[in-house]
């Protein structure tokens, strides 16, 4: 019985069109999507549809006020070749990117990778040490009074202790100092879910490869984590960059905190700040949608190339 | 053929001492490196006037008294907005938010992952592939659909969009492929049940862990979300924006802004202590095929 009702589904799957046969597993299947469309209408309204919007704004001249004209391409041409701030932005920001992203990758893995062979109890605790500062809201502040301006601030006078300077440095508000600063404390605060990530996937690793691997010849464990340790972890390898990457564009509030807006020079403005400056305190969100879309793309391309280069691990 | 050592009854590859000792060595250096600032907020914290103002600085507190969190609570009191509003906000953006994303996306996850229908797979790329942008990109644009909601200044403005975000549903539907069995499934619905109830009864107590990750996530994303561009009025305004204001306050609220931060760090911290196994667990599956 069950089979000759198998027989007469897949009899009529093929008389169908593909268009039919679709239309058919939709009506069947309409549980499914009445299951999804809470989640998926609130995550397109405000995740899809304000990228979408976004990219047709950045054409137009659109300031809040009067009905938009469209400007084509201007709004991108004034960004690149009218900008210098942008310019000086958009090196900031791959400046950030290109440190704090791959840096603090590593650093997620190397420690979780370190930790993996302690015990349980004081791998969590370790754990707890390295995690918490991502989590613990705005506890970066206190760098600033670590790196206070005047001779109070911890670090000023400890250096004038040991003589290695006469004067209070100004640390946060010197253009030479703000960047690697931020950068430090954007590190400091970027072992998060990646480093999760990985402790978890370390301790997936099938432990009888590893014995294998040794009858196999592998001699120490710097072989051991080529040869079978990151090979068996791509997926982790995988999300944590992606984390890591959307973390590394993401570290515009510690700046804001930290350094001030505008910070002093512009020494550590990047291109969220140049959006935050004219999207949500000049109102020019034609100009700014351009900005957004700009960065929108950086992202991307950046996680595309990540992609590539890990697809290659251990192979 | 390598040499096997126990090391704790379980077989191991031999390790080399001097690689043991310049991991740990790395290790402590960078441990110091993340616990210093930690340890200097609480110190601050527990440091008496006279001490917060002492030539030179010191790094630890040597009298420590709770003076200072007796100010923060005295400023409290006399805040222009009582507290104990921004407290209420706080905690109910954080609740209210954390539900919603945990009965949504968890549904949505649970049909995205077991059940077979035709555009499964694009929504579910879609939503991936929005992990790889910053909500920052978004910001101004989600602003006019809310200012079209008439969502602008009100709690919905920070509750809803938090109940389609992105990285609890992925760790849900990861770890729903790989702990929630077809076969389990199969016979609930041969026995009758509906897929509503198959999710409710069977797939959600399996995956427990997944859904403590979702709620530790979405809880500590809101729970330290400071000031937004959707809230003007004070009175709906953040508990961390509030204490954002104490820091702000400059050199006389030092020891208060130290109180602060301490209080604010606690609760994230401790909520993860207790769930920290959970989450590890729901990382097991979080990996991205290709």
């Amino acid at each position: 019985m069950a089979q000759k009702t198998a027989k007469a589904k897949a009899v009529a799957r093929k008389d169908m069109s593909y268009v039919q046969w679709i239309l058919k597993e939709m009506r069947r299947n309409w549980v499914a999507y009445a299951m999804i469309a809470p989640y998926v209408i609130i995550f397109a309204l405000f995740t899809i549809v304000p990228v979408v919007l976004s990219v047709v704004i950045s054409f137009t001249d659109f300031n809040m006020l009067q009905w938009p004209n469209f400007v084509w391409l201007e709004n991108y041409i004034t960004l690149f070749f009218a900008d210098d701030t942008f310019l000086l932005a958009c090196k900031n920001t791959l400046i950030f990117a290109a440190i704090v992203g791959p840096v603090s990758y590593l650093l997620s893995f190397l420690v979780a990778w370190f930790i993996n062979e302690l015990s349980p109890k004081i791998r969590a605790i370790v754990t707890l040490i390295f995690y918490a500062p991502s989590i613990s809201g705005q506890v970066y502040m206190i760098w600033g009074t670590l790196f206070s301006a005047d001779s109070y601030g911890w670090v000023n006078a400890t250096l004038m202790e040991l003589g290695m300077i006469n004067e209070p440095e100004t640390w946060f508000r010197d253009a030479d100092w703000v960047m690697p600063l931020c950068i430090v404390v954007a590190l400091w605060t970027s072992l998060g879910t990646s480093f999760l990530s990985f402790i978890a996937g370390l301790q997936g690793v099938n432990r009888d490869m590893y014995e294998a691997g040794a009858v196999d010849g592998i001699k120490n464990r710097w072989q051991e984590l080529w040869y079978i340790t990151l090979p068996s972890m791509g997926p982790q390898l995988m999300f944590g960059a992606i984390m890591a990457i959307t973390g590394a564009f993401g570290f515009g509030a510690v700046v804001n905190a930290l350094a001030g807006f505008p910070s002093v020079d512009y020494a550590a403005h990047t291109i969220m700040h140049h959006l935050e400056d004219y999207g949500s305190q000049r109102y020019e969100v034609g100009y700014s949608s351009a900005i957004a879309t700009v960065l929108f793309l950086i992202m991307i391309g950046a996680n595309m190339i990540v992609k590539k280069l890990i697809s290659k691990v251990g192979s | 053929m390598a040499k096997l050592r126990t090391r704790k009854h379980k077989v191991v590859l031999s390790r080399s001492v001097g690689g043991d000792t310049g991991i740990t060595i790395l290790l402590t250096l960078l441990g110091i490196f993340m616990v210093l600032p930690m340890v200097y907020v609480i110190s601050q914290s527990l440091k008496p006037l006279d001490e917060l103002w002492m030539y030179p600085p010191r790094f630890l507190v040597k009298n420590p008294t709770p003076n200072n969190f007796r100010d923060l609570f005295r400023l409290m009191n006399d805040s222009w907005v009582p507290f104990s509003r921004y407290i209420f906000n706080t905690v109910l953006n954080a609740v209210g938010g954390t539900f919603g994303h945990l009965f949504l996306a968890s549904m949505a996850a649970y049909a995205l992952a077991k059940i077979k229908f035709p555009g499964s797979k694009l929504i579910f790329e879609t939503i991936r592939t929005s992990l790889m942008f910053h909500s920052t990109v978004t910001a101004i644009t989600s602003f006019m659909i809310m200012a079209a909601f008439k969502m602008i200044d009100t709690y919905w403005a920070i509750i809803i969009p938090a109940w389609g975000s992105t990285l609890g549903l992925y760790l849900m539907k990861q770890f729903m492929d790989t702990h929630v069995h077809d076969s389990v499934l199969e016979s609930a619905r041969l026995d009758g049940a509906s897929e509503l109830r198959t999710y409710w009864t069977i797939a959600m107590p399996m995956v427990k862990p997944a859904w403590l990750t979702l709620i530790v996530y979405s809880f500590q994303g809101l729970w330290n979300a400071g000031s937004s561009i959707y809230i003007y009025s004070e009175q709906y305004k953040s508990f961390n924006y509030a204490i954002g204001q104490i820091t702000a306050g400059g050199i006389k609220r030092a020891g208060a802004s130290a109180a602060a931060t301490v209080l604010m760090m606690l609760v994230p911290i401790m909520v993860f202590v207790i769930t920290q196994s959970n989450i590890i667990e729901t990382m097991g599956s979080s990996g991205m095929k290709d």
